[in-house]
């Protein structure tokens, strides 16, 4: 360590304004500052008061993401191996074969997304910001293992320029830019992050087990015709409520598991870096979406099978708590206000429901919902705080009026 | 049901200004505070509200081909005055329009200043317009011109006001110099249009 000191405080003077490479200064400022703590402190937003700052935070996410990151790993290489019958296959060789397919990835989105984050960073002299690692990181989780590379460079693009950089970097993007650069590609490139086929991965001309379709619980549930029963679909599709939670299947690399994202989450709020009011509200808005369903369900049997899930199948099917633990608490897109927290947490709760049962469109509205509410955001705090500046004043009105 | 489908598919699904871009000029210019969006939002709430049904009647009852059969005469009944859809449409609107312009400066001066060259605009929205146009092109009956009329306004209204509390929020950006102003929003309004396409597509 004494040694990379020494040699970051030798280049140093190369970097400051007057020196050769003073163009490049925010990437030494990046390598400085991934690995040491520099004296500094944060100058843009957000800003937190705390002996915290922008890049403990972002660490905590990445932390909070590691768990998700090797389950997807390894349930990638399981998924994989399992479908085309690799003989005698152990937990190692899952795991290195999900590497396998999920580095590239991961790789590609970094790759992609520094360059463009380096470009900006050098031409408009701001400073390399820690949360693209968190961006980069986000954005592959919630790709299909088996998604061509050039896309997954074209999403992070679109994501990192369109998303974050044009209104200014880190802390002024209005939409969260690993969303928007997944919403890009649903819409641009449907045919490789939507349907049965894109989920596992599957080699080409190989042997591939009996019966195997690829669907996802949710296509499941959607295609049940009205009448049926949709547990009793899913349980004949594979999928119960336990595997489901375990997450030993076909999906997003990191949306599967219920059990890494539980620990993702309890780091988040155990740090206080995540928002508890954002996840505990999502979760309330999906039981009440899922309850109101129930109720319609019950109400008009001829309307759709999908509208009798219960909430607790709901909870642990698709993408919905990996979206609403690392997604939906994005402390820049999302609402500021404790109260507007709530607010938006349970409204993206909500639409998921609405969107999974009565959009045939869509099989997962985690994704949308979030992006739609990140557009109401603002308007959520602007109502909350003149809610309150007008609470504020009618209170100071009746304590001058009882004094005087 | 019918109708809540209709409301539900105005307002989201296929917004008016969202979806069709139609309304743009007062949407982009008027979004920069977020009461007087909310002004301009109700305006055209209003104004959409009332002359949709009232463009149905003139066009159900004066101008449609055969319209005129309920007056008994055969040379009426043969006529087609559809021609004159734009004008009759365009006409209602501006005394709709006056109508909200002389409530407003009675009752609400603030807000009427503040909308200022914009309100006798809404004259010429698109979107008021488009709601007339879009009437007659779908075939709605009355009470569907009056449903879609109010939630094809109120989805305006959602999309401006959220706008303008965005936009209040993208006053602390740090935004590149060519962008800022007018073409951040526009970049913005093609990200809004993403998230409402969360609704694309639903039927109830």
């Amino acid at each position: 360590m004494k040694f990379m000191m020494n040699h970051l405080e030798k280049m140093k003077p190369l970097f400051k304004p007057g020196g050769k490479l003073e163009k490049l200064y925010p990437l030494f400022e990046a390598q400085e500052t991934f690995m040491f703590t520099p004296p500094t402190v944060t100058k843009s937003s957000p800003h937190i008061r705390d002996a915290n700052d922008m890049k403990r935070t972002m660490i905590t996410v990445i932390f909070a993401l590691i768990p998700c990151i090797l389950f997807g790993m390894y349930n990638a290489g399981r998924q994989h191996n399992i479908v085309n019958m690799v003989q005698n296959a152990t937990l190692m060789t899952h795991l290195l074969q999900g590497a396998l397919l999920v580095m590239p990835i991961i790789m590609a989105s970094y790759v992609a997304g520094g360059i463009w984050e380096v470009l900006f960073a050098v031409v408009r002299k701001h400073e390399i910001n820690e949360g693209f690692l968190v961006t980069g990181m986000l954005f592959p989780l919630t790709l299909p293992p088996t998604i061509p590379l050039w896309q997954v460079a074209v999403g992070i693009s679109f994501g990192v320029i369109i998303g974050k950089e044009v209104f200014g970097g880190t802390g002024f993007n209005v939409l969260n830019p690993a969303l928007t650069a997944r919403a890009f590609l649903f819409f641009a490139y449907p045919q490789q992050i939507s349907g049965d086929s894109v989920w596992t991965s599957v080699v080409k001309g190989g042997a591939i087990m009996d019966g195997f379709s690829g669907a996802t619980p949710l296509a499941i549930a959607a295609q049940v015709p009205s009448g049926g029963n949709v547990i009793e679909a899913l349980r004949e599709g594979g999928f119960t409520w336990m595997s489901m939670f375990g997450g030993l299947e076909g999906g997003s690399i990191g949306e599967t598991g219920v059990i890494p994202i539980l620990i993702g989450a309890a780091i988040l709020i155990i740090t206080g870096v995540g928002a508890w009011r954002i996840m505990a509200g999502g979760v309330l808005g999906l039981f009440i979406g899922s309850t109101l369903m129930n109720f319609v369900g019950n109400a008009q049997p001829e309307f759709k099978a999908f509208t009798m899930l219960p909430f607790h199948y709901h909870l642990v099917v698709g993408s919905f708590l990996f979206g609403i633990v690392f997604m939906a608490t994005d402390p820049v897109s999302a609402s500021a206000t404790n109260a507007g927290k709530w607010v938006y947490g349970s409204l993206i709760g909500l639409l998921t429901i609405v969107i999974r049962v009565t959009n045939p469109a869509y099989p997962e509205g985690v994704m949308l919902s979030i992006l739609f509410m990140n557009v109401m955001a603002p308007l959520i705090d602007h109502i909350v705080v003149s809610l309150h500046v007008k609470r504020r004043a009618s209170y100071l009105r009746r304590f001058s009026r009882a004094k005087g | 049901m019918e109708l809540l489908n209709l409301a539900v598919k105005a307002i989201f699904v296929e917004n008016i200004v969202l979806s069709f871009f139609l309304g743009m000029c007062s949407f982009l210019a008027l979004s920069k505070k977020v009461e007087t969006a909310t002004g301009l939002g109700i305006a055209v709430v209003f104004v959409l509200t009332m002359t949709t049904p009232l463009n149905w009647l003139i066009h159900h009852f004066l101008l449609q081909d055969g319209a005129l059969a309920w007056t008994g005469v055969a040379s009426l009944a043969r006529l087609d005055l559809s021609f004159l859809n734009f004008i009759c449409f365009i006409a209602v609107i501006a005394s709709a329009v006056q109508l909200v312009e002389m409530t407003l400066d009675r009752f609400f001066p603030a807000l009427y200043n503040a909308l200022g060259i914009f309100l006798p605009l809404i004259t010429v929205n698109c979107s008021i317009l488009g709601g007339s146009l879009f009437m007659v092109e779908r075939e709605y009956n009355l009470s569907e011109a009056t449903v879609f009329g109010f939630s094809a306004g109120f989805g305006f209204f959602l999309a401006i006001v959220s706008l303008s509390a965005i936009r209040k929020k993208l006053r602390y950006s740090n935004i590149p110099p060519g962008l800022k102003g007018l073409g951040i929003t526009f970049i913005m309004t093609g990200l809004m249009s993403i998230g409402f396409l969360c609704f694309s597509g639903i039927s109830l």
